[in-house]
C-alpha cells in the first residue's frame, strides 16, 4: 500500500513537473505576454554617418521614462536616375553599421530597439514615406549645422507643420561634435 | 600606350568535344576607358600574326589616341559597313565580309556595342557569337560597367548610368578573361596627358566618371569580377571537366558562395539580416532571406510591421526575401538550400524552448544533419556583449 502510494505520488509529481515545463517560460521570467508592453514610439531617423549624441541620449532618457521602443531609422537617398525601389548598397555600407551601433547601444541600456530603413529621393522623402506606413509617437531630430549631414532647416520646419507626432529638436549645441559612428560597433561587423 | 597595365589572366577552359569547331573568346577586361585594353588586343593580335597566323581587325575603335592608332598598323582590317540610319551613315562591323574573309583570329573591340539597325544583330556580342560560331577565334574588349549585373551598383557608385550593357553570361562564356589593371592615379595621370580623350574633353571627363573615388571602386568590382571568374571556371573544370558540361548545367557550385539567413518577424530579426548582408558583401556573395511560417500563422500587428520593416530592409539591400509555410522548418530550408545552391546559412540564437520542444534536436545541428557541405552560422547577439562596456 506505501509503496502504491509513493509511485502514485511520484506519478503526480512528474506530471506536475511536466505541465510547469510547458506552461511556465525558462527560468522563472515572465513571459512576453505578461510583461508590461512598451507603449510609445519614438523614431530617431539619420541620413548621415554619425548620429549626435545628444539626440541619442535625448531618446534613451525619455524611452527609460515612457517605457518606450526606440526605432532608429536610417534614411537612404536614391538617385534621380534609379528606380525608387532599387537596391543601395553603396549606401547601406555606410548606414547598417551605424544602425547596428545605435541598436547595441540602445539594447545595451535594457530598452526595446526596431530599426527601419526608409528610402526615397531625400532625407525628407524617405522619411515621409515612413511615416505614411507607421505611427509614431515622438521623433528627435538634431537641428544639425551642417544640414547636408541630415534633415535641413526646411525639412525640420516641414516635420513641425505636416506631422502628426510629438517633435523634439534639439538646437545645435557645443557638445555636437560628440557623435555615434559605425566606429562604435561592437565587435568587427 | 607606353606605360604598361599588369595583366591578370584567367586560365582558359580545357575544350571538350563539343567545342571543336567553336572558335575561342578572349576578353580584355577593364575598369574604366583609357587603362589599356585595346592597346594589349592589339599587341597580342601581332604577336599571334608573328607565330604564322591569319589575323585580321573586325573593327577597331581608335577614339582618336595615336597610340592606339600606331600599334594597329601592320594589322589587315576588313573595312567597316556603310549603315544608313534616320538620314545619317554610320559605320558598323562587317559581320558578313569577316565571315567571307574567314581568319583564324579576328579582333573585335568593344563587345557591349549596340549596333545601328540594319545589320545582322543588335548588339555587337551577338555578332561575335557568330563569328565564333564560325570556328574563328576571337579577341574582344570590355569595361566592366558594360556587366549587367553589376550596372544598378556602379550607376550608385559613379552616378552615371551605362546604357550600354550585355548579360554576364557572355562573359562567362569567354574561354579566358584578361584584367587590364591600371592604379585610378595612374589612369588619371594619362588622362591629364591626353592619352584617352581629347584635351577639350578631360575638364568634363575629370569633373564626372574619372574621379578617384570612382575609378577606386571600380577597380575593386572589376578585380573581384575575375577573381569570380577564375574562382568559377576553377570549379567548372574541376567538377565537371568538360566546357559543354559547364555550360549546360546550372551549376550553383560555379557561382560561388550563397547565403541563406533565417528570420522571423520581430525586430531582432533586421540585426541577423544586416550581419548576413555584411558577411555576403565580403564574400562578394548574393543573400536570400528565408521565413518559414507555420500554416494559418496568425500575425499580430506588431509582427506585420516588422515583416513589412523586413522587406523593406531586404529590398534596400537588394537580398531576397522567400516566404515559405511548413511545419517543419528544417526540412523548409533544407528544400529551400538546395534549390538555391546555398552555401551558408545564418541563424540567430534561439528563443528558449518551452515544454517538450526542449527535448528536440536544436535547429542548426538539424539543419547540419539535412545539408551536409553547408556551413551553418549562429549569428550572435552583440548587444549582450557590449552591455558591460558601453557608458
Amino acid at each position: 500500500m506505501t509503496v502504491a502510494l509513493i509511485v502514485i505520488a511520484a506519478a503526480v509529481g512528474i506530471l506536475l513537473g511536466i505541465a510547469a515545463g510547458y506552461w511556465l517560460p525558462p527560468h522563472g521570467r515572465l513571459a512576453a505576454r505578461d510583461r508590461p508592453r512598451p507603449v510609445r514610439r519614438i523614431l530617431l531617423p539619420f541620413s548621415g554617418q554619425a548620429i549626435s549624441r545628444r539626440s541619442f541620449e535625448a531618446a534613451v532618457r525619455l524611452a527609460k521614462a515612457e517605457n518606450a521602443i526606440i526605432m532608429p531609422a536610417f534614411l537612404a537617398r536614391v538617385p534621380m536616375n534609379l528606380p525608387l525601389e532599387s537596391a543601395l548598397p553603396v549606401q547601406c555600407a555606410r548606414g547598417m553599421p551605424l544602425l547596428e551601433a545605435i541598436e547595441q547601444r540602445v539594447s545595451s541600456q535594457g530598452i526595446a530597439v526596431d530599426s527601419r530603413v526608409g528610402r526615397g529621393r531625400s532625407a525628407r522623402d524617405a522619411l515621409r514615406k515612413l511615416l505614411e506606413e507607421e505611427q509614431f509617437d515622438r521623433i528627435i531630430v538634431s537641428a544639425d549645422e551642417d544640414p547636408r549631414a541630415g534633415l535641413s532647416y526646411d525639412d525640420l520646419r516641414w516635420l513641425l507643420e505636416r506631422v502628426p507626432a510629438e517633435i523634439l529638436i534639439l538646437r545645435p549645441g557645443p557638445e555636437d561634435d560628440r557623435r555615434i559612428s559605425a566606429g562604435a560597433v561592437n565587435g568587427h561587423f | 600606350m607606353s606605360d604598361e597595365a599588369p595583366a591578370i589572366e584567367v586560365p582558359p577552359l580545357t575544350a571538350g568535344p563539343a567545342d571543336q569547331g567553336r572558335g575561342h573568346l578572349k576578353v580584355f577586361l577593364g575598369m574604366a576607358a583609357g587603362v589599356g585594353k585595346t592597346f594589349y588586343m592589339l599587341r597580342e593580335g601581332h604577336a599571334e600574326e608573328e607565330a604564322g597566323r591569319d589575323v585580321v581587325i573586325g573593327l577597331l575603335e581608335t577614339h582618336g589616341r595615336a597610340d592606339t592608332a600606331r600599334v594597329a598598323e601592320g594589322l589587315s582590317i576588313v573595312p567597316r559597313l556603310r549603315v544608313s540610319y534616320r538620314g545619317t551613315v554610320v559605320e558598323e562591323m562587317d559581320l558578313p565580309g569577316i565571315l567571307r574573309r574567314a581568319p583564324e583570329l579576328c579582333l573585335i573591340d568593344e563587345l557591349a556595342h549596340t549596333n545601328a539597325p540594319g545589320v545582322e544583330h543588335a548588339k555587337r556580342y551577338e555578332d561575335v557569337e557568330d563569328v565564333l560560331a564560325n570556328g574563328i577565334d576571337v579577341l574582344s574588349t570590355l569595361n566592366v560597367q558594360h556587366l549587367e549585373s553589376l550596372n544598378d551598383h556602379i550607376t550608385e557608385l559613379s552616378g552615371i548610368r551605362v546604357r550600354e550593357t550585355i548579360p554576364d553570361a557572355i562573359l562567362g562564356r569567354a574561354d579566358e578573361v584578361v584584367l587590364i589593371d591600371l592604379t585610378p592615379e595612374a589612369l588619371l595621370d594619362r588622362l591629364r596627358a591626353g592619352k584617352v580623350y581629347p584635351v577639350e574633353r578631360i575638364d568634363a571627363a575629370l569633373n564626372n566618371f574619372f574621379r578617384i573615388e570612382n575609378l577606386a571602386a571600380l577597380r575593386e568590382v572589376a578585380l573581384r569580377q575575375v577573381a569570380e571568374e577564375v574562382g568559377a571556371k576553377r570549379l567548372t573544370t574541376e567538377l565537371l571537366g568538360s566546357r559543354e558540361e559547364s555550360l549546360a548545367s546550372d551549376a550553383p557550385q560555379a557561382v560561388g558562395e550563397r547565403l541563406l539567413a533565417l528570420v522571423e518577424p520581430y525586430p531582432g530579426a533586421q540585426r541577423l539580416v544586416r550581419r548576413a548582408w555584411r558577411s555576403a558583401q565580403r564574400l562578394g556573395a548574393e543573400l536570400d532571406l528565408l521565413w518559414v511560417r507555420a500554416p494559418g500563422q496568425h500575425l499580430s500587428d506588431d509582427n506585420e510591421r516588422s515583416l513589412a520593416a523586413l522587406r523593406q530592409l531586404a529590398s534596400v539591400l537588394g537580398a531576397k526575401m522567400l516566404e515559405e509555410e511548413s511545419d517543419d522548418v528544417a526540412a523548409a530550408v533544407a528544400e529551400v538550400a538546395e534549390q538555391r545552391g546555398t552555401t551558408y546559412i545564418l541563424v540567430g540564437r534561439s528563443r528558449p524552448a518551452r515544454g517538450l520542444a526542449r527535448l528536440r534536436v536544436p535547429l542548426p545541428q538539424r539543419l547540419m544533419q539535412r545539408l551536409p557541405g553547408v556551413d551553418v552560422r549562429i549569428v550572435a547577439d552583440r548587444s549582450r556583449r557590449a552591455s558591460s562596456e558601453q557608458p
